[in-house]
């Protein structure tokens, strides 16, 4: 995928121990309006959401200057929610101890 | 107190950006956030740096409290406007402290700093000059804090409100999922809480529910409004959050705030404790 310079999917995973933990993570785009960014562009002023099965929040973060987020979740499943000026989006995902769940949420 | 005298909007913060009697203070657990952008006029306070004693387990003294707002140039007479990320944890935790002291007008922005970005509104990384003042802080208004004895005679007594995430309240987290899992020493909740997520208290964007909301979320989850209230979390932000929906919104006699929470409970010898939903 092509996301105009920035890394695809979430933040590099160096450090962490992924046996120990139930990794969801990714990159929130707002779709490309230019031939020049397909995939569209990372949004940088944003918040993610993290609800559990039930569609209980959970936890929240900002997203960093890549557009990038991550959660340290319990295996099971979880909807993912973007918050953005203007947008919002939202996917499911299963989280699994041993692998990192890396999305890409599209505005 | 009512939502004129405690809530502010973006648009009444924006008429008075520039008031000399108003202070605008971001508070957060991560500061870096202020250095990238913020509200103009706005100061920032750290909560762990400076609200925490640093030694012993509390408060700042009011001694150091008094310098902290003197050297920050803010007046007895000042109107401090509070807000922050995290939905405001912090913020709310910082007006409850406020209250502590004695201060006599201290609103919060509405949403805080996560509504004020999902509009697309200006942040400035200029940091605004200050004259330092001298603030004369009041004593301690020990009447909307809850220390552990009170919280441990209020079982079965009172309304004890657990704010925390479901998964903490059932002994499955001992923190919220995006932080390290620390704090007590074993997880679960205290005896007869209910357990009422501060974010059922909010819309998405961080703006407190109505009023006609917050009373039915509460009674629904059984919470007797002719009891004293007591509310904690993990740290004691979250539940400033709600002690503010309860006490400050509602209007609710008697809602005190357990800022040791269950980061002093969860390590309490001999303390009961339950799990499960």
């Amino acid at each position: 995928m092509r996301t105009c310079g920035a890394t695809p999917g979430g933040p590099d995973l160096a450090g962490i121990d992924l046996s120990q933990q139930a990794v969801i993570q990714g990159v929130v785009l707002r779709d490309g309006t230019s031939d020049a960014v397909p995939n569209g562009v990372p949004v940088a002023t944003g918040y993610v959401r993290l609800l559990d099965s039930d569609g209980e929040f959970v936890a929240e973060v900002p997203l960093n200057d890549q557009g990038q987020f991550r959660f340290f979740a319990a295996p099971g499943n979880w909807t993912v929610r973007a918050l953005a000026p203007g947008a919002t989006g939202q996917v499911t995902a299963r989280a699994e101890y041993g692998r990192a769940v890396d999305l890409t949420i599209s505005l | 107190m009512s939502r004129a005298q405690t809530l502010v909007s973006a648009e009444w913060l924006l008429e008075h950006l520039n008031d000399s009697n108003v202070t605008i203070i971001e508070v957060d657990e991560d500061t870096s956030l202020y250095e990238k952008g913020h509200i103009k006029n706005a100061i920032t306070f750290h909560w762990k740096n400076d609200l925490q004693d640093g030694l012993i387990r509390d408060l700042i003294s009011k001694a150091k409290f008094e310098a902290l707002l003197s050297k920050n140039g803010i007046a007895n007479d000042t109107t401090v406007i509070l807000y922050g990320g995290n939905n405001n944890w912090f913020a709310t935790y910082a007006y409850w402290y406020f209250k502590i002291y004695g201060h006599a007008d201290v609103r919060l922005l509405d949403g805080g700093r996560k509504k004020w970005e999902l509009d697309g509104r200006e942040l400035t990384i200029e940091v605004p000059a200050v004259i330092p003042t001298r603030y004369v802080a009041k004593e301690r208004d020990l009447s909307i804090r809850a220390y552990r004895d009170e919280v441990i005679n209020s079982i079965g007594t009172k309304n004890i409100v657990d704010v925390r995430s479901p998964a903490e309240y059932k002994g499955e987290l001992l923190a919220p999922a995006h932080l390290p899992q620390e704090g007590g020493q074993v997880a679960g909740h205290i005896p007869t809480a209910k357990n009422i997520p501060w974010s059922q208290a909010a819309n998405e964007d961080g703006t407190f529910k109505s009023d006609a909301e917050l009373n039915a979320l509460y009674a629904k989850a059984g919470v007797d409004f002719s009891k004293e209230t007591i509310a904690y979390c993990r740290i004691g932000e979250r539940s400033a959050f709600s002690w503010f929906v309860l006490h400050e919104l509602l209007n609710l006699k008697n809602v005190k705030n357990y800022d040791g929470s269950w980061t002093e409970y969860g390590s309490l010898v001999g303390a009961p404790i339950e799990v499960g939903a």
